[in-house]
């Protein structure tokens, strides 16, 4: 299975080259892309130096172009999907079809991959992209289990890519408002879950943290406690006499226990979520994820290093999410 | 690999020993270092964006003073204060010495400090998260910061490396032994 790793910075790209990765991910410095953060992403001139680097090491490039544009507006995701084509880029991953429609059209020799903003969980969806677009990969939402994974692949003539580590979405990607509700900007549109323009924290003097977004006050952490991203879904409500998630933990995914089961569900690609994370987190993730697929075919135990990635998750937990399906 | 990092605080003597330096060669040589650094990397300016101009207060909880940093292309600065007297920052940042260090140079990954409240923020978070991904791209070594290239370099990082494992080993292990003092709950 190929091993896909994110990249925020071109220092974050070579360190996932350099630590093992089959492909990087990364977008451009704008609101083509769902990271689009203060410092994060790529000009096409660093992208282009960043390619040459990875193809140097045997890594592709993704580039990920996956907001959807915006009605009567469309040139910037356009002039993207030509500048990652001009850098050289080895595939674009989309979500919009007008996006998808550009990139089949210009650049017919350019592969494309379907973000998982598109939502695409069901055959149908799935064949409609493939067929109209000639995409050749989908990145499957993260709702599934392995079975239903297999179930799927089963029914597709496509490549599958599944997130094995890192932040975890379990809304309808591609679809979520609760950014939008709070914020008035989304990953969807804007590139952005949680802007950090709307994200506040105030710590008082026994050290208890809250954390507010948009004016609304999601969480409040003891000091000490392990704390999560500012995202509405991860909130800790109130009601009826209760506190606790409503949506989701602060935790991150980590499925390394079921990468051979993937493998045998028909899985092609192996993502690492955290393109907004540093380049201790890449190498970390990246060569402890590369010890790990190697060793399905006979390389050494990564178990030691797939243990020190506790330190990197989110509220300082880990789950395998919705592969494995405890709450049915 | 990332660690657990609430043992890095150093021990109270170090603050002890830094108060009575004087503070004016200090900030006088970090700001020269720093206009340097600028002018030979141009994209960190532009990866920084809305930062450039925007004072940020980094606090070193376990040093006597704060640093007020303040980034542009032609007078960038770095300001030693008391932590009482940061209230021109846009952000705060705060985290024990080596923590950030750590971050500077990517030892340690900035979300993974702030999952485990070693890293503390307040004020504008954009700021803060612009000049942590701009750090991040800046490969802030020793050797960077001192505009070294080469084998000079390598040989300044190579030190600064080692130097800088040992003292988080001293300071994990003091740590340890204060929390096993009779009296003292970790």
């Amino acid at each position: 299975m190929e091993l896909v790793c994110p990249a925020g910075t071109p220092a974050a790209l070579r360190a996932a080259a350099d630590a093992g990765a089959d492909a990087i991910y990364c977008g451009f410095a704008d609101e083509t892309n769902a990271r689009n953060f203060p410092g994060l992403n790529f000009s096409p001139e660093e992208l282009s130096r960043g390619v040459d680097y990875a193809h140097g090491r045997g890594a592709k490039v993704l580039v990920a172009i996956n907001t959807f544009a915006q009605a009567g507006s469309t040139d910037l995701w356009k002039n993207a999907v030509d500048n990652a084509a001009d850098c050289g880029a080895d595939a674009i991953i989309a979500a919009d079809i007008a996006v998808l429609d550009h990139a089949a059209t210009r650049h017919p020799d350019l592969r494309l991959h379907l973000s998982v903003q598109a939502a695409a969980n069901t055959p149908e969806a799935i064949r409609f992209y493939t067929e109209t677009f000639g995409v050749k990969r989908v990145v499957l939402p993260r709702v599934f289990s392995v079975t239903e994974i297999a179930a799927l692949n089963r029914e597709i003539d496509v490549e599958t890519e599944v997130f094995v580590f890192g932040g975890l979405c379990v809304m309808t990607e591609g679809r979520c408002s609760l950014s939008s509700y709070a914020t008035g900007k989304s990953p969807n549109l804007t590139g952005v879950c949680s802007p950090p323009d709307h994200v506040d924290y105030a710590e008082d003097e026994a050290g208890r943290m809250k954390a507010r977004l948009g004016g609304f006050t999601i969480d409040c952490f003891e000091r000490g406690e392990p704390a999560g991203y500012p995202t509405l879904c991860k909130g800790r409500f109130s009601a009826l006499g209760r506190s606790g998630y409503l949506f989701e933990d602060p935790v991150s995914l980590n499925a390394f226990e079921l990468l051979e089961e993937l493998a045998k569900a028909g899985v092609t690609a192996l993502k690492i979520e955290g393109r907004q994370r540093g380049k201790a987190y890449i190498a970390g993730v990246v060569g402890a994820f590369r010890k790990a697929v190697d060793g399905l075919s006979g390389g050494a135990d990564a178990r030691a290093a797939i243990s020190a990635l506790k330190a990197m998750s989110e509220g300082g937990q880990q789950t395998t999410g919705s592969y494995r399906k405890t709450w049915r | 690999m990332q660690d657990l990092h609430t043992n890095l605080s150093l021990p109270p003597v170090v603050s002890t020993l830094i108060e009575p330096l004087p503070r004016s060669p200090i900030e006088a040589l970090l700001s020269v270092f720093t206009r340097r650094l600028v002018a030979r990397r141009p994209d960190l300016l532009r990866r920084l964006g809305a930062v450039v101009h925007v004072p940020i207060a980094i606090v070193p909880d376990d040093m006597p003073h704060a640093f007020l940093l303040s980034l542009d292309a032609d007078n960038s600065r770095v300001a030693i204060c008391e932590k009482n007297e940061i209230g021109d920052a846009e952000a705060i940042i705060r985290a024990p010495f080596l923590v950030l260090l750590g971050l500077l140079d990517g030892t340690y990954d900035g979300d993974a400090l702030f999952f485990s409240r070693d890293l503390r923020i307040q004020g504008r978070t954009e700021y803060v998260l612009a000049l942590r991904n701009t750090l991040e791209e800046a490969n802030l070594t020793c050797g960077e910061f001192f505009g070294l290239a080469d084998a000079p370099a390598r040989w300044v990082d190579d030190i600064t490396r080692s130097l800088l494992a040992q003292v988080r080993h001293f300071a994990s292990v003091s740590a340890e032994w204060s929390n096993r003092a009779p009296g003292r709950h970790s």
